[in-house]
Protein backbone atom coordinates (compact mmCIF):
# COMPACT_ATOMS: atom_id res chain seq x y z
CA UNK A 1 0.00 0.00 0.00
CA UNK A 2 1.38 3.37 -1.03
CA UNK A 3 0.65 6.49 0.96
CA UNK A 4 1.60 10.14 0.63
CA UNK A 5 1.84 12.69 3.40
CA UNK A 6 1.75 16.31 2.28
CA UNK A 7 3.95 18.80 4.07
CA UNK A 8 2.74 22.39 4.09
CA UNK A 9 4.79 25.27 5.52
CA UNK A 10 3.95 24.96 9.22
CA UNK A 11 2.91 21.30 9.23
CA UNK A 12 4.40 19.66 12.31
CA UNK A 13 2.78 16.23 12.52
CA UNK A 14 3.94 15.15 9.07
CA UNK A 15 6.92 13.18 10.36
CA UNK A 16 4.86 11.49 13.10
CA UNK A 17 2.36 10.44 10.45
CA UNK A 18 5.19 9.10 8.27
CA UNK A 19 6.47 7.01 11.21
CA UNK A 20 2.97 5.71 11.98
CA UNK A 21 2.14 4.77 8.39
CA UNK A 22 5.46 2.96 7.92
CA UNK A 23 5.09 1.13 11.22
CA UNK A 24 1.90 -0.49 9.95
CA UNK A 25 3.20 -1.37 6.51
CA UNK A 26 2.53 1.59 4.24
CA UNK A 27 5.22 2.61 1.77
CA UNK A 28 5.04 6.29 2.48
CA UNK A 29 6.31 9.26 0.50
CA UNK A 30 6.55 12.82 1.74
CA UNK A 31 5.14 15.34 -0.73
CA UNK A 32 5.92 19.07 -0.68
CA UNK A 33 2.97 21.51 -0.96
CA UNK A 34 4.57 23.23 -3.94
CA UNK A 35 4.74 20.01 -5.97
CA UNK A 36 2.26 19.65 -8.78
CA UNK A 37 1.69 15.91 -8.93
CA UNK A 38 0.89 13.35 -6.29
CA UNK A 39 2.87 10.11 -6.42
CA UNK A 40 0.79 7.01 -7.04
CA UNK A 41 -1.06 6.58 -3.74
CA UNK A 42 -3.69 4.40 -2.11
CA UNK A 43 -4.00 6.94 0.68
CA UNK A 44 -3.19 10.64 0.89
CA UNK A 45 -2.79 12.21 4.32
CA UNK A 46 -2.98 15.89 5.18
CA UNK A 47 -1.19 16.07 8.54
CA UNK A 48 -1.65 18.24 11.59
CA UNK A 49 0.19 21.44 12.35
CA UNK A 50 -0.22 25.13 11.79
CA UNK A 51 0.02 25.56 8.04
CA UNK A 52 0.74 29.16 7.05
CA UNK A 53 0.65 30.14 10.72
CA UNK A 54 -3.14 29.70 10.77
CA UNK A 55 -3.40 33.06 8.94
CA UNK A 56 -6.89 34.25 7.91
CA UNK A 57 -8.63 30.98 8.90
CA UNK A 58 -6.94 27.71 9.83
CA UNK A 59 -6.25 25.74 6.67
CA UNK A 60 -7.51 28.43 4.29
CA UNK A 61 -4.13 29.23 2.73
CA UNK A 62 -3.00 25.61 2.51
CA UNK A 63 -6.27 24.69 0.78
CA UNK A 64 -5.15 26.87 -2.15
CA UNK A 65 -1.60 25.49 -2.49
CA UNK A 66 -0.34 23.95 -5.72
CA UNK A 67 -0.55 20.31 -4.69
CA UNK A 68 -4.22 20.69 -3.74
CA UNK A 69 -5.30 20.64 -7.40
CA UNK A 70 -3.88 17.16 -7.62
CA UNK A 71 -5.51 16.25 -4.30
CA UNK A 72 -8.90 17.49 -5.55
CA UNK A 73 -8.53 15.35 -8.68
CA UNK A 74 -7.51 12.37 -6.58
CA UNK A 75 -10.64 12.93 -4.46
CA UNK A 76 -12.87 13.11 -7.52
CA UNK A 77 -11.60 9.73 -8.67
CA UNK A 78 -12.58 8.21 -5.32
CA UNK A 79 -9.07 8.31 -3.81
CA UNK A 80 -8.82 7.90 -0.03
CA UNK A 81 -7.85 11.10 1.71
CA UNK A 82 -7.45 11.53 5.44
CA UNK A 83 -7.00 14.90 7.15
CA UNK A 84 -5.92 15.03 10.77
CA UNK A 85 -6.37 18.20 12.86
CA UNK A 86 -4.99 20.97 10.61
CA UNK A 87 -5.47 18.49 7.75
CA UNK A 88 -9.18 18.36 8.66
CA UNK A 89 -9.27 22.16 8.59
CA UNK A 90 -7.64 22.13 5.14
CA UNK A 91 -10.22 19.61 3.88
CA UNK A 92 -13.18 21.77 4.97
CA UNK A 93 -11.56 24.91 3.55
CA UNK A 94 -10.98 23.16 0.22
CA UNK A 95 -14.65 22.17 0.07
CA UNK A 96 -13.95 18.43 0.18
CA UNK A 97 -15.80 18.17 3.50
CA UNK A 98 -18.74 20.26 4.70
CA UNK A 99 -18.60 22.72 7.61
CA UNK A 100 -15.74 24.48 9.34
CA UNK A 101 -13.65 24.28 12.54
CA UNK A 102 -14.10 27.27 14.84
CA UNK A 103 -12.22 28.49 17.91
CA UNK A 104 -12.71 26.21 20.93
CA UNK A 105 -15.64 27.32 23.04
CA UNK A 106 -13.60 28.32 26.11
CA UNK A 107 -10.92 29.99 23.98
CA UNK A 108 -8.16 27.74 25.23
CA UNK A 109 -5.71 25.54 23.38
CA UNK A 110 -6.62 21.97 24.36
CA UNK A 111 -3.93 19.31 24.53
CA UNK A 112 -5.06 16.06 26.15
CA UNK A 113 -6.24 12.51 25.64
CA UNK A 114 -9.93 12.11 24.89
CA UNK A 115 -12.28 9.30 23.90
CA UNK A 116 -14.19 9.11 20.67
CA UNK A 117 -17.05 6.84 19.76
CA UNK A 118 -16.87 5.28 16.31
CA UNK A 119 -20.19 6.37 14.86
CA UNK A 120 -20.08 4.54 11.56
CA UNK A 121 -18.25 1.37 10.56
CA UNK A 122 -19.62 1.08 7.06
CA UNK A 123 -16.61 2.77 5.46
CA UNK A 124 -12.99 1.98 4.51
CA UNK A 125 -11.57 3.67 7.60
CA UNK A 126 -13.43 1.96 10.45
CA UNK A 127 -14.83 -1.18 8.85
CA UNK A 128 -13.95 -4.22 11.07
CA UNK A 129 -12.36 -2.08 13.79
CA UNK A 130 -12.24 -4.05 17.04
CA UNK A 131 -13.23 -1.25 19.39
CA UNK A 132 -16.30 0.99 19.60
CA UNK A 133 -14.51 3.78 21.45
CA UNK A 134 -10.92 4.87 20.92
CA UNK A 135 -8.62 6.80 23.21
CA UNK A 136 -6.85 9.38 21.07
CA UNK A 137 -5.03 12.66 21.56
CA UNK A 138 -6.22 16.14 20.64
CA UNK A 139 -4.12 19.31 20.43
CA UNK A 140 -5.92 22.24 18.89
CA UNK A 141 -7.17 25.78 19.29
CA UNK A 142 -9.77 25.66 16.50
CA UNK A 143 -11.54 22.32 16.78
CA UNK A 144 -15.13 23.29 17.38
CA UNK A 145 -16.96 21.74 14.46
CA UNK A 146 -19.68 23.91 12.99
CA UNK A 147 -21.92 23.70 9.94
CA UNK A 148 -25.18 25.17 8.74
CA UNK A 149 -28.50 23.53 9.65
CA UNK A 150 -28.91 22.34 6.08
CA UNK A 151 -25.43 20.83 6.08
CA UNK A 152 -26.06 19.12 9.41
CA UNK A 153 -29.23 17.56 8.06
CA UNK A 154 -27.36 16.30 5.02
CA UNK A 155 -24.51 14.95 7.16
CA UNK A 156 -26.99 13.05 9.33
CA UNK A 157 -29.11 11.85 6.42
CA UNK A 158 -26.03 10.40 4.69
CA UNK A 159 -24.55 9.02 7.91
CA UNK A 160 -21.39 11.10 7.44
CA UNK A 161 -20.46 11.46 11.11
CA UNK A 162 -17.32 9.37 11.66
CA UNK A 163 -16.38 10.07 15.28
CA UNK A 164 -18.11 11.64 18.26
CA UNK A 165 -16.43 12.90 21.42
CA UNK A 166 -17.57 10.59 24.19
CA UNK A 167 -16.58 9.23 27.58
CA UNK A 168 -14.69 5.97 28.01
CA UNK A 169 -17.92 3.96 27.81
CA UNK A 170 -19.01 5.66 24.61
CA UNK A 171 -21.64 7.98 26.12
CA UNK A 172 -21.90 11.09 24.01
CA UNK A 173 -22.77 14.11 26.14
CA UNK A 174 -21.79 17.70 26.77
CA UNK A 175 -19.35 16.74 29.53
CA UNK A 176 -17.34 14.74 27.01
CA UNK A 177 -17.33 17.54 24.44
CA UNK A 178 -13.94 19.23 24.81
CA UNK A 179 -14.34 22.13 22.39
CA UNK A 180 -18.01 22.88 21.75
CA UNK A 181 -18.38 20.98 18.48
CA UNK A 182 -21.97 20.69 17.21
CA UNK A 183 -23.42 17.33 18.30
CA UNK A 184 -19.95 16.34 19.67
CA UNK A 185 -18.65 15.80 16.15
CA UNK A 186 -14.93 14.90 16.15
CA UNK A 187 -14.68 13.61 12.60
CA UNK A 188 -16.73 13.42 9.42
CA UNK A 189 -16.71 11.81 5.98
CA UNK A 190 -17.72 13.18 2.64
CA UNK A 191 -20.86 11.67 1.11
CA UNK A 192 -18.95 8.91 -0.69
CA UNK A 193 -16.89 8.16 2.45
CA UNK A 194 -13.55 8.12 0.67
CA UNK A 195 -12.52 11.26 2.56
CA UNK A 196 -12.17 11.43 6.35
CA UNK A 197 -11.39 14.49 8.44
CA UNK A 198 -10.88 14.30 12.19
CA UNK A 199 -9.43 16.46 14.93
CA UNK A 200 -7.91 13.65 17.08
CA UNK A 201 -4.41 12.38 16.26
CA UNK A 202 -4.24 8.58 15.82
CA UNK A 203 -0.52 8.90 14.94
CA UNK A 204 0.19 9.96 18.52
CA UNK A 205 -1.17 6.71 19.95
CA UNK A 206 0.95 4.05 18.30
CA UNK A 207 3.35 3.19 21.07
CA UNK A 208 2.32 1.68 24.37
CA UNK A 209 5.49 2.93 26.06
CA UNK A 210 4.74 6.54 25.14
CA UNK A 211 1.00 6.87 24.87
CA UNK A 212 -1.50 4.19 24.06
CA UNK A 213 -2.35 1.64 21.44
CA UNK A 214 -5.66 2.82 20.03
CA UNK A 215 -3.92 4.59 17.16
CA UNK A 216 -2.26 1.28 16.33
CA UNK A 217 -5.66 -0.39 16.19
CA UNK A 218 -6.81 2.30 13.79
CA UNK A 219 -3.80 2.07 11.43
CA UNK A 220 -3.65 -1.74 11.45
CA UNK A 221 -7.31 -1.89 10.58
CA UNK A 222 -6.94 0.81 7.92
CA UNK A 223 -4.18 -0.92 5.98
CA UNK A 224 -6.09 -4.21 6.11
CA UNK A 225 -9.20 -2.48 4.78
CA UNK A 226 -7.27 -0.88 1.92
CA UNK A 227 -5.51 -4.07 0.82
CA UNK B 1 -8.42 51.77 -6.90
CA UNK B 2 -8.77 50.91 -3.25
CA UNK B 3 -11.52 48.67 -2.01
CA UNK B 4 -12.28 47.60 1.51
CA UNK B 5 -13.89 44.38 2.61
CA UNK B 6 -15.67 43.84 5.89
CA UNK B 7 -16.22 40.26 7.01
CA UNK B 8 -18.83 39.62 9.68
CA UNK B 9 -19.94 36.43 11.38
CA UNK B 10 -23.38 35.13 10.49
CA UNK B 11 -26.07 35.43 13.13
CA UNK B 12 -26.21 31.87 14.43
CA UNK B 13 -22.44 31.36 14.62
CA UNK B 14 -21.00 31.25 18.11
CA UNK B 15 -18.43 34.01 18.70
CA UNK B 16 -16.58 33.27 21.96
CA UNK B 17 -14.07 36.08 21.33
CA UNK B 18 -16.88 38.60 20.90
CA UNK B 19 -18.41 37.34 24.13
CA UNK B 20 -15.18 37.82 26.09
CA UNK B 21 -14.72 41.31 24.61
CA UNK B 22 -18.31 42.11 25.61
CA UNK B 23 -17.66 40.84 29.13
CA UNK B 24 -14.48 42.91 29.41
CA UNK B 25 -16.23 46.06 28.20
CA UNK B 26 -18.94 45.45 30.79
CA UNK B 27 -16.30 45.01 33.49
CA UNK B 28 -14.64 48.27 32.40
CA UNK B 29 -17.88 50.07 33.07
CA UNK B 30 -19.25 50.54 29.57
CA UNK B 31 -22.98 50.23 30.13
CA UNK B 32 -25.75 49.16 27.84
CA UNK B 33 -23.95 46.86 25.44
CA UNK B 34 -26.29 44.21 24.07
CA UNK B 35 -23.81 42.23 22.01
CA UNK B 36 -20.29 42.34 20.55
CA UNK B 37 -19.40 40.40 17.39
CA UNK B 38 -15.84 40.31 16.13
CA UNK B 39 -15.10 40.46 12.41
CA UNK B 40 -12.31 41.16 9.91
CA UNK B 41 -11.39 44.13 7.75
CA UNK B 42 -9.28 44.21 4.58
CA UNK B 43 -8.01 47.02 2.37
CA UNK B 44 -7.21 45.91 -1.15
CA UNK B 45 -5.35 48.09 -3.61
CA UNK B 46 -6.26 46.74 -7.01
CA UNK B 47 -4.95 47.74 -10.46
CA UNK B 48 -8.36 48.39 -11.96
CA UNK B 49 -10.01 51.71 -12.68
CA UNK B 50 -13.38 50.36 -13.66
CA UNK B 51 -15.44 50.28 -10.47
CA UNK B 52 -17.67 47.41 -11.56
CA UNK B 53 -14.78 45.24 -12.71
CA UNK B 54 -12.93 45.85 -9.46
CA UNK B 55 -15.96 44.91 -7.43
CA UNK B 56 -16.50 41.75 -9.42
CA UNK B 57 -12.88 40.73 -8.84
CA UNK B 58 -13.00 41.45 -5.12
CA UNK B 59 -16.29 39.61 -4.82
CA UNK B 60 -14.62 36.56 -6.31
CA UNK B 61 -11.76 36.97 -3.82
CA UNK B 62 -14.29 37.06 -0.99
CA UNK B 63 -16.07 33.93 -2.14
CA UNK B 64 -12.89 31.96 -2.82
CA UNK B 65 -10.63 33.00 0.04
CA UNK B 66 -11.37 36.03 2.21
CA UNK B 67 -14.67 34.79 3.63
CA UNK B 68 -15.93 31.33 4.45
CA UNK B 69 -19.59 31.49 3.51
CA UNK B 70 -20.56 28.77 5.98
CA UNK B 71 -20.00 31.22 8.83
CA UNK B 72 -19.29 34.64 7.36
CA UNK B 73 -20.85 37.42 5.30
CA UNK B 74 -18.85 39.99 3.35
CA UNK B 75 -19.42 43.58 2.38
CA UNK B 76 -17.39 45.40 -0.26
CA UNK B 77 -16.94 49.16 0.06
CA UNK B 78 -15.15 51.43 -2.38
CA UNK B 79 -12.63 53.71 -0.66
Amino acid sequence: MNSSVITFPGSNCDRDMDVALKKFGFKNKMVWHDDIELPKSDLVVLPGGFSYGDYLRCGSMASKSKIMKSVLNFAKGGGKIMGICNGFQILVESGLLPGILLRNRYLEFICKNIFVKVNDKNNPYFNNIKKDTLELHIAHNEGSYFCSKEQLKEINDNNQVALLYSDKEGNVNDASNPNGSIKNIAGIFNKEKNILGMMPHPERMIDNMLSGEDGSIFFENLINNLK
Amino acid sequence: MKVSVIITLKKDVLDPQGKVIHQTLDDMGFDGIDEVRQGKYFEIDIKEDDKKKAETKVEEMCKKLLANLVIENYKIIEL
